[in-house]
């Protein structure tokens, strides 16, 4: 075993291999060059080794993601940095109306290589229009992928994937992810990836099946410790890189045969979840054997506040994940 | 600070315009009054945005352009389609959904793209993408540009400035060219658009260039010198046509007095050019019509248009 790496460097050597691989890519964003890197250090370095591709642009979230789908357009490969994932509302219009429509809207299928990079996500007191989860917003558009980071998905193999889909894509990254380490599973859980998800189980049939994106592995990583010590309830866990469109890998089937009780974990508030598109996928597969419908956990309603002790108690965490399956579980 | 330009009743064509020229105006007249005529026979479906006052503005533009360089048109543009292209039948089998449909009939009247040219319905949308594009030319296509055609409604949007200030900082090929017709849908431009789009240009350093006559050839040879500077040095440039809209926003949806209307078309091309060549004119607008008369009557009678959406499924 070598070094542990973080994500943040997982990801920052991702970008620097495919900016040396592809010629026509740019990495384009606000104060995305050096020295500065980036708000969260991602594109540190980049912009030294490829001073004409990697950009730093005006505060211009809506115009930095049309100059994308415009390089895009012309057959080069683009990635655009929003600084915190919040603002790609700004960004909306060109990837619902024209980037995401491109792909089909002019009747013959037009290859469009972007990918909007989004830090997400709250734990840091960045208050109410700076810790949002916003992967909900962009479930459901043609056209158009959602993936998230994920600390057992290699980033150079997931931003390959996106490009292949020569779609646009948007790629959250939760913020609390950057300083952890890459594929860290402590015994007796144990991990697997395949087709693009991660499968971490320890030995034997499960209690219940959690789906959950890389930003809140972790937490339900925790939860599911405590519940096999405390509770001795056994979970499976399956961290998907692909939110949207979401497939259910089939190697979930003989999971969920097994535990006939789902879970959706999502950082999102509540309403309109992407954990309620995974939940109408389940249901339509496995409605007739499910002890339950599926669970959603989430966080609460409502604005994500500011001062720490607020925060906590409006965000989903290991021990709210914790409460959810047990009450599900043992009543 | 200049007013808003408005129509000049004084820029009057030297002189009308040759065969090749005069014809492709008449051909897009011709176009937009079929679209018209066919929406009142209930024979289209949706809706369409005519030129009809504008043509002149495509017809002389592209003979300044390269097949090479990208053109960005907008929800009025079938004019800037058919001047580059010369194909009426593709573009009304697209509004008609038929065989032969430029986009196999999803994008209709204001989503087209074929080679470089691409229209988008949304305002000021295409502004950032061309100077996306433009990023693309001036380094792997130096030489090239990227013409985006916007209306004076378009800049009430804050896409636009976002994108001159990006071309203007990184010095790009973009062209802008604004068809300034006095009108957003049913607002004058007096009452959307404070100051002028030659302040709105020079705020960002950038050229502006007012042309206010139609005759083509003048316009030609005034512009051909500032398009070859924005290939040569690759910096952007503003050129904003007075010009006007003689028919409704979409269709029977004009609000303006018909004596205001009245007064643009005595401005127009049309009746100046018909007025200056009357028995060339004559045989062109009959010729052109005869054209478009036989287009709508073989392209009505075409199948439905299919789209293979299907194959392009994801797994």
């Amino acid at each position: 075993m070598g070094a542990v790496v973080r994500v943040a460097e997982n990801l920052n050597a991702a970008l620097a291999a495919l900016l040396a691989r592809e010629p026509d890519l740019y990495v384009l964003g606000e104060d995305v060059a050096d020295p500065y890197g980036g708000a969260f250090k991602i594109t540190r370095g980049l912009s030294t080794g490829f001073p004409d591709r990697v950009l730093s642009t005006p505060i211009s979230e809506n115009a930095v993601t049309g100059i994308a789908a415009g390089l895009a357009l012309s057959g080069d490969l683009a990635i655009v940095e929003i600084m915190f994932g919040d603002f790609a509302a700004l960004a909306f219009d060109q990837l619902l109306n024209f980037a995401s429509k491109s792909v089909s809207m002019y009747g013959s299928r037009l290859p469009m290589r972007m990918v909007v990079r989004c830090p997400v996500g709250g734990g840091r007191g960045y208050g109410p229009t700076h810790s949002q989860s916003l992967q909900k917003h962009f479930v459901g558009i043609p056209n158009l992928a959602v993936y998230e980071l994920s600390p057992f998905h290699d980033n150079l193999a997931v931003f390959e994937e996106m490009f292949a889909r020569a779609e646009p894509c948007v790629f959250f990254e939760d913020k609390v992810l950057y300083t952890r380490p890459m594929g860290v599973v402590e015994p007796p859980f144990s991990v697997a990836v395949s087709g693009g998800v991660a499968r971490v189980s320890i030995d034997g049939p499960p209690d219940c099946v959690v789906i959950a994106p890389g930003g809140v592995a972790h937490r339900t990583l925790a939860a599911m410790r405590s519940l096999l010590v405390e509770e001795e309830i056994a979970c499976t866990l399956l961290v998907p890189s692909r939110l949207y469109p979401f497939d259910l890998p089939d190697d979930a089937d003989a999971d969920i045969r097994a535990a006939r009780r789902v879970f959706v974990v999502e950082e999102s508030t509540a309403g309109g979840t992407w954990g309620a598109e995974v939940a109408h996928v389940v249901h339509r597969r496995h409605w007739g054997r499910l002890a339950q419908p599926v669970t959603l956990i989430h966080s609460a309603g409502g604005v994500i506040p500011t001062a720490a002790h607020l925060e906590r108690a409006a965000l989903v965490n290991e021990s709210t994940i914790h409460s959810a399956i047990r009450e599900a579980l043992r009543g | 600070m200049t007013r808003p330009a408005t129509a000049d009743p004084d820029a009057s064509p030297a002189r009308a315009p040759d065969d090749a020229d005069l014809l492709l105006m008449l051909m897009i007249r011709a176009f937009e009054l079929k679209l018209l005529d066919l929406y009142g026979r209930g024979l289209l479906n949706g809706t369409t945005h005519t030129c009809l006052g504008q043509e002149y503005i495509p017809v002389a533009i592209e003979a300044l352009l390269d097949p090479r360089d990208h053109v960005f048109s907008n929800h009025r543009g079938h004019g800037h389609y058919l001047a580059r292209f010369r194909d009426p039948a593709g573009l009304l089998a697209e509004i008609m959904g038929r065989e032969g449909a430029v986009c196999a009939g999803v994008g209709g009247s204001q989503h087209i793209r074929r080679d470089r040219f691409l229209s988008t319905g949304v305002q000021g949308e295409s502004l950032p993408v061309a100077t996306g594009v433009a990023l693309h030319l001036k380094r792997a296509e130096p030489g090239r540009l990227a013409c985006v055609y916007v209306g004076d409604g378009t800049f009430g949007e804050g896409a636009v400035y976002e994108a001159l200030n990006i071309a203007s900082l990184w010095a790009l090929p973009l062209l802008v060219v604004v068809e300034n017709n006095g009108i957003a849908q049913s607002t004058p431009t007096s009452r959307h658009l404070a100051g002028s789009i030659a302040g709105r240009a020079a705020a960002f350093g950038i050229d502006h260039h007012l042309v206010g006559t139609s005759d083509v050839a003048e316009i030609r040879r005034t512009l051909e010198p500032l398009v070859a500077r924005v290939r040569s040095r690759s910096t952007p440039l503003v050129v904003e046509f007075v010009t006007r809209r003689l028919g409704p926003h979409s269709k029977g949806d004009d609000t303006r007095p018909a004596q205001a209307v009245q007064a643009l078309r005595e401005q127009d091309w049309y009746a100046r050019c018909a007025a200056a060549c009357p028995g060339r004119f004559r045989r062109l607008d009959a010729e052109a019509r005869a054209h478009i008369d036989a287009v709508a009557a073989e392209v009505t009678a075409r199948g439905q248009s299919q789209w293979e959406a299907a194959r392009w499924e994801r797994s």
